[in-house]
């Protein structure tokens, strides 16, 4: 179970500067969240990730208080975050460097803002958008903009990446997510909390088990419920299985770029047996209906026996192909040198899952807080590696295949052993602030819930995609048009996470 | 080199799909159905009111009837759980259907002749593409998995190109746009230049329950309950996502190349 977290009010005015001093104080940022409060006003957190432990730092702003002192001079990583906050709630982060719409560009005579929370503004049925809200700004002599997107070129997620470039080298690339915003924060507080686990599942539909995961963990915490240790078990192989898939995609995209036909395509065909497999256990091929508040549905489909047998043959294929690729030139030079970022960028900015391990930052949560099963499996992440290119990130992530398919195994082997018992338990009413997160596929995923009488008035939701995608422009020092592809395989992100 | 042979050896993997049905293919729970017997409730039977069950709200109840609307189910399996004498998952994955009445079981709402004369339409639009259909993409809100699915149409397994299929990136080109995603309102320009932009003929398939209806994300202020208000829907494949299969018989079906499941 997720420790409940430490909170700790401080005034508006003070935010910046307590978060600031915790961090600089060695403590990683982890988001910044605001929530509508039902007497109109409205709370603001900050997640502060000390040495295995989450606290908050929270604020409130008065009802009808529409600015604070913003954090990103102080704390840079803020800056998507109080973006966001803007674009959702209509508060100002004052001294905000650059305060552009990141999921709601609209026009400056929209007042009505969606506000998630207990106090949502009256729903709108739809919302004009206005795209020239957008900055478009390019400074420089002899620079232009190449846009890619939001229709890309092949089968993709919604994104615009505007590069701008002097011809072959990419100084900046700028990032506009809103294409795939769904409103999908203020959609949990139409649902229940058994509803709304579906609703997880569909926020980023490629780490569908993750995030019903950090909701149901988040749910849990809230309502002092531990599950039963084989659901917890089943919870595992199911999480381990999707972050197999999802970083064989990331591969097999690298692969398809470098023009690796053959590789791109034993890459595919092992991630469509991974889904296959998904869904040979649970009946879907990613993983939906496994994870429920309290527990897991039921049984794997299959003994632990048969889906130990059908892992094995999976492992070996995927090990035998990912050591052949680690052994093609041609291919590994187009990754190497690549997409570089820093240690020291990563660390200032605290860089997530598979881009932060590929830069030198060990962090996992499933062995800083671990949760569920990784308790009793036990769990230690692979030395990071330092490079920090788009190869060092491939091989963490073929690192981490291997890993997985040994936590999987070890989870089948002690199911063989769980006797009989309930799958899942009851919530109790639930009330106040819970916390759930869990390493999803491309890093840490974080799940706030407010709960008030047993219903959630706030489901926040922090995709690893998110904070990661702030330091995509990061990885462009010295790389020229043609190194897009691997940067952006390489970093694996998620759209509709980042959108929500 | 190596490579090469690490593909042969392998043999071959591809799916006989459509000439012989896939044993995969049709195990795959991709639909809820109506139990033939849920037509007349039996009186002893009690349960959960169905129309209660459903998140999504795809039950509805008309005159003693139960009536599902693929169009809005998200697969999530709460009605056959709670009355599994009234709801089971059906397992073939042919569930595209060339109008939207179609998708409401036991049977849509639009008469036989309205269904002749929809898919006589489009069979004239499409006589030039039954050899080869292009393909364009666009995600309208999607979560992700729907893209997933998409791209999983030209791995080894299902290999679209021997069937003629052709992804393609340029709209130009393009004969049928496969639109996934709820209809988020940032994506409804973009969605409608790229229909726009293709030449006629023509085919729009709406890949997934949200891209028909929202799904489980609708009401909502930055979605637009499906992508039917932005571009004019031809063929309809529910799903949440809908698999690989799925989408290849709405594109086969689409294109003219398959009877209509349960023709009436």
């Amino acid at each position: 179970m997720t420790p409940q977290p430490n909170l700790e009010w401080v005034d508006p005015q003070a935010l910046a500067v307590t978060v600031a001093e915790r961090v600089s104080g060695g403590d990683r940022f982890a988001g910044l969240f605001a929530s509508a409060q039902a007497d109109g006003s409205t709370v603001i957190r900050a997640l502060l990730a000390g040495r295995g432990l989450l606290d908050i730092v929270q604020a409130q702003l008065p009802p009808g208080a529409d600015r604070y002192p913003a954090l990103t001079p102080l704390v840079p990583p803020a800056s998507w975050y109080e973006r966001e906050i803007h674009d959702l709630f209509g508060i100002e982060a004052d001294g905000h460097p650059r305060l552009d719409p990141l999921l709601l560009p609209v026009g400056p005579d929209e007042q009505w803002r969606p506000r998630p929370g207990a106090s949502r503004m009256d729903p709108k049925t739809s919302l004009e958008l206005d795209n020239s809200a957008l900055s478009s700004r390019v400074a420089g002599q002899g620079l232009f903009t190449i846009a890619f997107g939001p229709v890309r070129s092949g089968v993709f997620e919604s994104v615009e990446y505007l590069v701008e470039t002097f011809g072959e080298d990419i100084p900046y690339v700028q990032s506009r997510v809103h294409y795939k915003h769904r409103g999908i924060e203020s959609r949990f507080g139409d649902l229940g909390p058994d509803d709304g686990v579906l609703l997880a599942e569909r926020v980023e539909g490629t780490a569908s088990v993750a995030h019903a995961l950090a909701y149901c963990q988040a749910l849990e915490t809230l309502g002092g419920v531990e599950v039963p240790p084989r659901a917890a078990l089943v919870r595992a192989v199911h999480a381990e299985l999707e972050r197999v898939a999802s970083h064989l995609d990331s591969v097999a995209r690298n692969a398809e770029g470098a023009g690796q036909s053959v590789a791109y395509a034993r890459m595919t065909l092992h991630k469509e047996r991974v889904q296959r497999l998904r869904a040979l256990l649970c009946g879907h091929r990613f993983g939906r209906g496994v994870v429920v508040p309290g527990g897991v549905a039921g049984a794997l489909l299959v003994s632990p026996a048969e889906a130990l047998q059908a892992l094995g043959v999976l492992e070996h294929a995927i090990a035998d192909d990912a050591r052949s690729l680690m052994d093609t030139p041609s291919f590994l030079d187009r990754l190497r040198h690549t997409g570089v970022i820093t240690p020291a960028v990563a660390d200032s900015h605290g860089a997530l899952g598979p881009v932060g391990r590929g830069s030198g930052l060990a962090q996992d949560v499933r062995s800083e807080r671990p949760y569920g099963a990784y308790v009793i499996l036990g769990f230690e992440p692979a030395e990071p590696s330092d490079a920090g290119d788009a190869l060092a990130r491939q091989q963490v992530r073929l690192e981490e295949i291997t890993t997985a398919f040994h936590l999987a195994r070890e989870a089948l082997d002690e199911l063989k052993e769980e006797d009989d018992g309930p799958w899942h338990l009851g919530l109790p009413v639930l009330e106040g602030v819970g916390l759930g997160t869990v390493e999803a596929p491309q890093g840490e995923l974080i799940y706030l819930v407010e709960a008030s009488a047993g219903r959630l008035t706030r489901v926040k939701q922090r995709s690893a995609s998110f904070h990661n995608l702030a330091l995509f422009p990061e990885a462009f020092g010295g790389d020229i048009l043609t190194d897009f592809t691997f940067i952006e395989a390489s970093f694996g992100l998620s759209v509709a996470g980042v959108a929500g | 080199m190596a490579w090469v042979l690490r593909g042969l050896r392998e043999g071959i993997v591809t799916t006989r799909y459509p000439k012989k049905a896939d044993d995969y293919g049709a195990s795959f729970k991709a639909s809820v159905s109506v139990r033939a017997a849920a037509t007349t409730p039996s009186p002893d039977v009690t349960g959960p009111v169905p129309s209660t069950l459903c998140p999504t709200l795809a039950i509805e109840e008309r005159t003693g009837e139960v009536v599902i609307d693929r169009g809005r189910c998200i697969l999530c399996g709460r009605c056959v759980e709670a009355r599994p004498d009234l709801f089971a998952f059906e397992p073939s994955p042919e569930v595209a259907s060339l109008d939207r009445a179609g998708l409401f079981v036991p049977e849509g709402r639009e008469s036989d002749e309205e269904l002749a004369r929809l898919r006589a339409e489009l069979r004239v639009r499409v006589r030039a593409l039954r050899r080869s259909v292009h393909v364009r993409h666009v995600d309208a809100g999607s979560d992700g998995a729907e893209e997933w699915e998409v791209a999983a149409l030209t791995n080894p397994v299902y290999d679209v190109q021997r069937l003629g299929i052709f992804f393609t990136a340029s709209p130009r080109h393009a004969d049928l746009l496969l639109v996934t995603g709820a209809g988020s309102a940032a994506m409804t320009e973009p969605l409608r230049t790229t229909y726009e932009a293709m030449p006629d003929p023509k085919i729009v398939l709406a890949a997934g329950t949200d891209s028909i209806s929202g799904g489980l994300l609708c009401p909502s202020y930055a979605t637009r309950n499906g992508i039917g208000s932005t571009v004019p829907i031809d063929v309809f494949v529910p799903g949440s996502p809908p698999s690989p299969f799925s989408l290849l018989h709405g594109i086969l079906l689409a294109v003219g190349l398959l009877p209509e499941r349960g023709a009436r």
